[in-house]
């Protein structure tokens, strides 16, 4: 890649302390707990492109997508943008500016007493963009070019459909010209007839605008439409890496193959779907060596003492992937 | 044909507010076989979850039936008493709704919950009554149902909460079940074994099923008819077969090609245009006019009641071979 990417996740760690209370701890003699929600994830992603990410919830691709934006600071590894920290990155204004989030719920995340030309507007002003007709003048465009009328402005959040405030919070996170997007679920909460006019309008979007997006969903349906990378996560890491057509096309890790199984799909009217067994475990007390191992068919002894690490897979050269059964030909593929 | 379980006709649920009457339901009908999977879809506010709430009488004041019957094995049930509407409630039809949580009481263990609710409805005692909700606990696969039956809903996970929900709804062996997005609120994989578990258990005893969704995917796997709903109207009826593959209302048709396939990548999603009508600005004549790209002059007159369609039954004129009609696009 001669470009360099315009963000990086270098061995990226978080974790949460759960910890009972100190006087509890005492009681029960039990020492301080850590979550790791995060645990050792690694991608880049170029100018340009979509990179994203998918899992059952509690994987920790929601707080990859806060690490990337630096709500959350890392507990380990480094969070990179356009070649420096993201701490560091977001201490001046000009390159904070660049980088933008679009959250998963459109009625929480825009100030009901504001007005729409106010919450679009609003990092116009923060970053001193523009100011006074200049603003609404941009407003105005910003609102068109996301499908609502400058008109619309006017109004209130409540005033408009889930579709439509998505529609607007996609217009506050262009406002300040950014290159770098992080997308949290954005169509989760919508419609599906919604959820393809969002879908295609983001996709518009970056053509238009050339933007990064990093995509954070559960839908692997979503994900096969918008990606042009997508990172598989299971219990805070990354189990599978590829491009987005060798990913659907020849799943390797077993996880991988599992969920696109479980998936319901409308081809499968009269067929039943083969159900992945058991649960995501807690990850506060994880399994030992590869964290699939208890759901997985292919697990042996090496399996379950063993953590996997993430490596080009044998048989598909695009891919990287973190299982033993793949590395030692045993998973019948390839 | 055997005589339907459920029989709803003429349905209309009605919300008086300040600005004056919204219609929620607009003359639902359609029936349910026994031993049937009905799938009832549409996008939020479609009237799909009060359709549900209406049947079990469960309807959330200050809304009301204001017209239409709902019939259960032949006998009116729109019409009953509050108290005669809970001895229905539980026995003859069982309720599973998306979080397990508001389901299950936080107090009692899960066992109690079972037992009590086998010994309003069945005539047993309470050491058969136990006996029973172990072997619920098992059917819906709980390990070690026999020491869990004393474990209080916290204890569970979120798919063996909703696999106690579904022993809940089914123990007292009802002739129906409302399953209202029984899998929304869990991870696909857990869907997958909550959705077969459900079907498994159905088909075992019999049980008729009106499954609740916004999710086409779970419909096509387990539903035998499927009825779509738009703006608190039933737009199309028919085996899910044909409505998933060849749907006839240009609406069904519409929201099946903005699914983003699994199968393949697509340069653009196929969109509806539009929203679906607030319910105080619902267009006259056929609901979905405005979005239609096949509306003409009497679709904006004239309400289209369900008409024989290729495969299912159809709420849009442009099945109506009785009538002069004029496609936009022809």
């Amino acid at each position: 890649m001669p470009d360099a990417p315009v963000f990086e996740a270098r061995d990226l760690s978080r974790g949460f302390d759960v910890s009972r209370p100190a006087l509890q701890r005492l009681i029960a003699r039990e020492g301080r707990r850590t979550l790791r929600a995060v645990d050792g994830v690694s991608f880049a992603i170029p100018r340009g492109t979509t990179l994203s990410l998918v899992g059952e919830s509690g994987c920790g691709k929601s707080t990859v997508a806060r690490l990337a934006v630096g709500l959350y600071a890392p507990s380990g590894g480094r969070a990179i943008f356009e070649g420096a920290d993201i701490a560091e990155a977001r201490r001046s204004a000009a390159q904070r500016r660049r980088m933008g989030m679009i959250f998963q719920d459109p009625y929480a995340s825009l100030n009901p007493r504001w007005r729409v030309a106010d919450i679009v507007g609003e990092p116009l002003r923060a970053f001193g963009l523009a100011s006074g007709a200049a603003l609404a003048e941009r407003v105005g465009g910003l609102l068109r070019q996301v499908g609502l009328s400058p008109a619309d402005g006017a109004r209130f959040p409540h005033e408009f459909s889930g579709g439509q405030r998505q529609r607007i919070s996609i217009a506050r996170a262009l406002s300040s010209r950014p290159d770098f997007l992080v997308l949290d679920e954005p169509t989760s909460a919508l419609d599906v007839s919604v959820q393809a006019q969002i879908l295609n309008l983001m996709m518009a979007l970056q053509r238009e605008l050339g933007l990064t997006y990093l995509f954070i969903s559960h839908n692997l349906a979503v994900v096969r439409q918008v990606s042009d990378r997508v990172g598989v996560m299971y219990l805070g890491r990354i189990v599978e890496d590829a491009p987005a057509e060798t990913l659907f096309t020849a799943p390797r890790h077993p996880y991988t193959r599992a969920l696109m199984e479980a998936v319901p799909d409308l081809d499968m009217a009269g067929r039943t779907r083969q159900p992945v067994g058991g649960e995501v475990p807690s990850p506060i007390d994880p399994p030992p060596g590869c964290t699939f191992h208890p759901r997985c068919p292919l697990a042996n002894a090496r399996c379950r003492a063993e953590r996997p690490a993430l490596i080009v897979a044998r048989g598909t050269p695009g891919t990287l992937v973190a299982c033993h059964a793949v590395e030692e030909g045993r998973d019948g593929a390839a | 044909m055997t005589a339907p379980l459920l029989e709803v006709r003429d349905l209309v649920v009605e919300f008086p507010t300040r600005r004056g009457v919204l219609r929620a339901l607009d003359r639902v009908s359609f029936d349910i076989a026994p031993g049937e999977v009905l799938g009832v879809v549409g996008e939020s506010g479609a009237g799909k979850s009060m359709t549900g709430a209406a049947i079990i009488g469960l309807l959330e004041r200050p809304g009301r039936i204001a017209g239409g019957t709902i019939a259960l094995g032949g006998t009116r049930i729109d019409n009953l008493s509050a108290r005669a509407m809970r001895a229905i409630r539980g026995r003859r039809i069982g309720a599973i709704f998306q979080d397990p949580l508001t389901t299950l009481n936080p107090l009692l263990t899960v066992g109690r919950q079972l037992a009590e609710t086998m010994r309003t409805h069945l005539a047993i005692d309470a050491a058969e009554a136990r006996r029973r909700a172990v072997g619920w606990l098992e059917a819906v696969g709980i390990p070690a149902a026999a020491e869990r039956i004393d474990a209080y809903p916290h204890q569970f996970s979120g798919g063996m909460r909703q696999r106690v929900v579904i022993a809940l709804a089914l123990c007292a062996e009802p002739e129906l079940v409302v399953a209202d997005e029984p899998t929304t609120a869990l991870d696909v994989s857990i869907q997958a074994q909550v959705i077969a578990l459900l079907r498994r258990l159905t088909r075992e005893k019999g049980t008729s099923v009106m499954l609740i969704t916004h999710d086409m995917g779970v419909i096509a796997e387990t539903a035998d008819r499927v009825a779509v709903m738009y703006a608190g109207r039933i737009a199309e009826i028919g085996p899910v077969r044909a409505v998933v593959k060849a749907a006839a209302h240009p609406y069904t048709a519409g929201l099946m090609a903005s699914i983003p396939p699994l199968s393949h990548r697509v340069d653009r999603l196929p969109q509806i245009e539009g929203a679906m009508p607030r319910l105080n600005a619902i267009p006259t004549g056929c609901a979905y006019n405005p979005r239609c790209p096949h509306a003409f002059d009497r679709c904006t007159a004239e309400r289209p009641e369900l008409i024989d369609a290729p495969g299912s039954r159809a709420a849009c004129w442009l099945f109506d071979t009785h009538a002069p009609r004029a496609r936009a696009d022809a």
